[in-house]
């Protein structure tokens, strides 16, 4: 029941949330970029929903658009870290031996970079633009569904349907693709839906620092970046980008939680 | 031990990494410097490489750049031509001050909420705790950071905003000066506590309470010891344990909040010349930090492996079978 409870909470946020990115044109007049001199920090109001920033911009339209950018950073690393983090993991169990060894001695490495400073080191270098943080993101981020389908297929590489498989004379590829992975999936979808909120927030943090999504290109994290120039003046920047990451968050955790009890 | 000659192999990797992730990412720091200034010629640039050793095959580099790093050379800060090594050791001291007082904020809190918590599992405390503890998990720290700078140092004005010293602080007595320092970092400190207290709390929880399930646990209150006794003695002794590791696994997270709540609060730490490192892509600076933090956490890790052995005998015992 209470895992029912969680995954329809989780899942209501999160379509609740992609309904807001993909209707953004039509949830509000405003364009996210368009500049009203006449209007600048006007609080929350019947026109401007959320109120508006500093140059006069809607905040909500901002907050719209925004989603578009934070939800696709965050479900594309994610997608990004688990193709690598699969591939990885699975070679490394199915082949064992020194490709093994080799494989989990490089997670060991990486998972001694703490991941912000890696990610801030690549972003100053590289150009900031959406594809390379979706990059960036998930190169840092797939030791943990590697080390997760690894131990999986290793459980799973002796039961006796694989040896079966292995039997009738199947290919390698074809008992990692068709029996192994199906089943070795369950914890790592459970680790990729946490992943997202994950995403989401690191880019929210680079977005902040100023080395994530560009302005005017609106995302929550350059929205919270521009309201610190407004601290203490307009308290509706710095609230409502922040709340959108926090409830969007929540969602992709609760979505876990329900994911998790559902499959284990 | 053995186990130190195990981090040989990890120091390598690390470096190795971080050295190929900035060598081959698209944009050369040094030409990009220049590139645009007038006044630097196509000659000056291909001299400055040759100086900097940048004509040299990769493995050539590595090895260069890798007997300096032994020997605490990290060259010069493109910025403004100091040393690295003096720029990071000038800041250091801030930057580990601040998290190991988060580090004990942490334990001090974390651990007395989770045993309340799991004693009365599923009542009142129990079910507050865990909404409002699932919820600050999702709360980006900034943010936090941002209301709570816009509360206590704005609207209420009882904290200052920034920095970690007044302007005056050179007049001020020794006991002003130390509440003027406490007064600049609550906030700091406060804020990159949250998310490791929020996360060892739960886990604090977990533990005890499968403690709790153990069959030794009704022995114990077979015997007629009393619950003070069974609960603080037997119970949270065994479930503290494995705190220590997770103690060791919390410090990337610690080290990787710095860069953002020192930026935020202008604390002039590792995080903070970390951060202004990447806005002025600062090569070396990043490079070198970037190995350093990684080292820090590879002995803290290796500390914590070692201390849980120490702690837990029967780790002990089960290697040596």
């Amino acid at each position: 029941m209470i895992g029912n409870k969680s995954l329809f909470l989780g899942a209501a946020i999160i379509i609740f949330f992609t309904f807001m990115a993909l209707a953004a044109p039509f949830l509000t007049e405003y364009e996210p970029a368009l500049i009203d001199g006449s209007n600048l920090l006007m609080p929350p109001s019947a026109r401007h929903l959320l109120g508006t920033d500093s140059l006069g911009r809607d905040l909500a339209s901002r907050i719209f658009y925004g989603a578009r950018i934070s939800l696709s950073i965050g479900i594309l690393a994610v997608g990004v870290a688990t193709v690598l983090g699969v591939f990885f993991g699975s070679l490394a169990a199915f082949y064992g031996g020194i490709l093994d060894s080799l494989l989990m001695r490089l997670v060991d490495i990486m998972l001694c970079f703490p991941t912000f400073y890696l990610i801030l080191g690549i972003a100053a270098i590289t150009q900031p633009s959406v594809f390379n943080i979706v990059l960036i993101i998930g190169l840092t981020s797939w030791m943990q569904p590697a080390r997760l389908i690894r131990s999986e297929i290793l459980s799973l590489k002796e039961r006796e349907f694989i040896q079966a498989a292995k039997a009738i004379g199947a290919s390698n590829m074809r008992i990692i693709l068709r029996h192994l992975l199906p089943n070795a999936l369950g914890p790592v979808l459970v680790n990729a839906t946490l992943g997202i909120g994950g995403a989401i927030m690191v880019e929210s943090g680079l977005s902040f620092l100023g080395l994530g999504v560009q302005p005017p290109i609106p995302s929550w994290g350059n929205i919270l970046m521009e309201s610190k120039s407004t601290l203490g003046v307009a308290w509706w920047i710095t609230v409502f980008p922040g709340l959108a990451i926090l409830i969007t968050i929540l969602g992709f955790n609760f979505l876990a939680e329900g994911l998790k009890k559902k499959i284990g | 031990m053995r186990r130190i000659f195990g981090l040989v192999p990890l120091f390598l990797g690390i470096t190795a990494i971080s050295f190929l992730v900035v060598k081959l990412t698209p944009g050369k720091p040094v030409i990009l410097q220049y590139a645009l200034n007038p006044k630097v010629s196509l000659e000056q640039i291909r001299r400055l490489e040759k100086l900097e050793g940048l004509d040299q095959p990769l493995h050539i580099q590595y090895l260069n750049w890798l007997s300096n790093i032994l020997r605490f050379n990290f060259g010069y800060s493109l910025a403004d031509g100091r040393p690295v090594k003096e720029k990071i050791l000038e800041r250091l001291p801030i930057t580990l001050g601040i998290n190991l007082a988060s580090l004990v904020l942490i334990i001090l809190i974390a651990i007395p909420l989770g045993v309340k918590a799991a004693l009365k599992a599923g009542g009142l405390f129990d079910n507050f705790t865990t909404v409002i503890l699932f919820i600050l998990f999702a709360a980006p720290s900034f943010w936090l950071a941002l209301l709570l700078m816009q509360l206590f140092c704005i609207q209420l004005n009882l904290l200052p905003i920034s920095g970690i010293t007044s302007l005056d602080f050179e007049y001020f007595t020794l006991p002003q000066k130390i509440i003027d320092i406490l007064r600049h970092l609550f906030l700091p400190v406060l804020v990159s506590a949250l998310g490791g207290i929020t996360g060892l709390s739960r886990y604090m929880r977990a533990n005890m309470l499968e403690v709790l399930n153990q069959p030794y646990m009704l022995a114990c209150r077979a015997r007629g010891l009393p619950e003070r006794v069974v609960i603080y003695k037997h119970a949270l002794r065994n479930a503290i344990l494995p705190i220590v590791t997770i103690l060791g696994l919390s410090l990337p997270g610690l080290l990787g909040g710095s860069v953002i709540f020192e930026s935020i609060f202008a604390i002039p730490g590792l995080g903070r010349l970390f951060f202004e490192a990447a806005m002025m892509r600062d090569i070396n600076v990043i490079m070198a930090e970037v190995v350093l933090v990684s080292i820090l956490t590879m002995l803290g890790n290796f500390l914590a492996d070692i201390a849980y052995i120490y702690v837990d005998p029967r780790i002990r015992f089960n290697s040596k079978a």
